[in-house]
């Protein structure tokens, strides 16, 4: 864990989202009107232009979609990770979020996998991060 | 509704390509001069007839205003001139592009053209680094996250949804490099195995180095006109019969699919523009950024069955002498790979093709050939339809 990977960038779509993963919740953008929910933030819903967005908190919990295994790093500050998993997760709620799987037997992992989000010290923030449940004994 | 607008009313009517690999003595303006010199060589044209201009972008000489800096750089005084950012699909949209222009009446004579010095005129740390920021800033990119590791998860859902397999991922860099080997100009000319492919150095599993694009210094250009003037030219017209673009997303997180693009819509609006169908077409050009990308092209544009084109290429059906050749260049795994300019060259080569001038690599059927280029991670597409008779 390098101080040097990238720290959230907030602005004024991305506020609520990163002032909830300073505080371990990770949020997803509703849409008040047709119940869109999604996980990049945005002004407005992406499926019916509705500006009326409300946040929830997102259970945490979802399975592997795809993944890789990273040999060589696009940025410096990986570089001593490799190698080390990015994947696509399936949250419980339906959005598609980008991760890192981390902890135990996270180069095992496979698509299907059920995973659980944990959160990294990024600076003064923190970046949500997936690992694996097997353990945990979910069905 | 059937778009049948741009149907056999322009021509390609020239093409050329820069010195390609690594050609540290030419800026990346200077290799597009090049190619666009010789595309124009091949018409009897004169620069002062061309009165229209498409580019795309730089990321070596990155111009605020690539389009008109290439113009000043040429000394051209267009009245039409544009820069296309839609990644590597910005060569085959140029060619929609240019196609409405000229028929809307706003040019006759358009160049196309795009490249960069990739390969010398950064270092490759800069190189990737440059490649990194293609993933989303806030939600990607803090992961690690290269461009190489997006597409290993793509091919990654395609092996697990179709038992796609890593020697017929690998077959498919070796079927392309066997290409290159026969292409005067390509980047990379020495023979591969399935097995070298596979041993190869790993850069984002399931995808090995000689599964991924060359990085190159390279320019490419072709030349547009209006079908009534391509057949006063002196060189041999290739018609537009169809094409089609559709953009779905540009980060990967944000697709709706890993294995569904935007590739079948284009393939349906350009067949439906030309009046024809997968079972017309005598090869194709696909955009090869990594080696499962044409394969996953070649069955959103019907070629094959879904999940169909790992056997199809494994039977060496896509070689020069098979079925349905696939980049008879050498595509971006093995001709040439230089920023926009990826797709350009198959576009070039289609037109080569067609005009049945490649020799030793010249397939034998040649009167259709669909081209495929797409931009971002399978994000932005452009399926074109090109033949060498009006029809």
């Amino acid at each position: 864990m390098t101080g040097q990977r990238p720290e959230p960038f907030v602005n004024a779509d991305s506020e609520v989202y990163w002032a909830a993963t300073k505080e371990s919740r990770l949020v997803l953008q509703e849409c008040a009107d047709c119940g869109h929910v999604d996980l990049m933030p945005r002004h407005v819903c992406p499926k019916c232009w509705s500006a009326n967005r409300t946040w929830t908190d997102a259970v945490g919990t979802g399975t592997v979609h795809s993944f890789s295994i990273v040999h060589r790093a696009p940025l410096p500050a990986f570089r001593e990770d490799c190698p080390y998993v990015v994947a696509l997760i399936d949250l419980a709620e339906g959005p598609r979020i980008m991760t890192n799987i981390v902890g135990d037997g996270a180069l095992e992992v496979v698509i299907g996998d059920r995973v659980e989000v944990c959160f990294e010290d990024r600076g003064e923030a923190k970046v949500p991060q997936f690992r694996l449940a097997r353990a945990g004994g979910g069905s | 509704m059937t778009d049948t607008t741009l149907r056999n009313r322009v021509a390609i009517v020239g093409v050329g390509e820069s010195e390609i690999g690594k050609v540290p003595h030419m800026t990346g303006l200077g290799l597009n001069a090049q190619a666009a010199k010789r595309a124009l060589d091949e018409t009897g044209l004169k620069p002062s007839d061309i009165d229209g201009l498409l580019t795309a972008y730089s990321m070596t000489e990155p111009y605020f205003m690539l389009g008109s800096v290439m113009c000043e750089y040429l000394g051209l005084k267009p009245t039409f001139n544009a820069s296309m950012v839609v990644g590597g699909a910005s060569p085959a949209v140029m060619l929609k592009h240019a196609a409405e222009a000229i028929v809307s009446g706003q040019a006759e004579v358009i160049l196309c053209c795009a490249g960069e010095n990739r390969a010398t005129g950064q270092t490759r740390d800069q190189a990737v680094a440059a490649l990194a920021a293609v993933g989303h800033p806030y939600y990607e990119q803090p992961y690690g996250a290269s461009i190489p590791s997006f597409y290993a998860m793509i091919t990654r859902r395609h092996m697990h949804e179709y038992g796609t397999t890593r020697e017929q991922l690998a077959q498919m860099a070796v079927t392309t490099r066997d290409h290159a080997v026969r292409h005067p100009n390509a980047h990379m000319t020495k023979p591969i195995t399935v097995e070298e492919v596979i041993n190869s150095k790993p850069i984002a599993e399931p995808l090995n180095i000689l599964d991924c694009c060359l990085i190159s210094d390279a320019g490419g250009a072709y030349i547009v006109t209006t079908a009534e003037r391509a057949k006063d030219l002196k060189s041999d017209p290739v018609y537009l019969h169809g094409i089609g673009e559709y953009h779905t997303h540009e980060h990967l997180m944000c697709a709706d699919s890993l294995t569904e693009f935007g590739a079948l819509e284009t393939g349906r609006r350009a067949y439906t523009m030309a009046g024809l169908g997968p079972e017309d077409m005598d090869f194709a050009e696909l955009y090869d950024c990594f080696s499962v990308v044409p394969m996953i092209e070649m069955e959103e544009l019907g070629l094959c069955e879904r999940g169909g084109a790992g056997a199809m290429v494994e039977a060496g059906d896509t070689r020069i002498d098979g079925r349905l050749p696939v980049n008879t260049h050498g595509g971006m795994l093995s001709h040439a790979h230089a920023g926009a300019a990826g797709g350009l060259f198959g576009i070039i080569e289609a037109v080569r093709q067609l005009r049945g001038q490649e020799g030793e690599r010249q397939v034998a059927n040649h009167d259709v050939a669909l081209v495929h280029n797409e931009g971002g991670i399978l994000s932005s597409h452009c399926t074109m339809i090109l033949g060498r008779e009006e029809r």
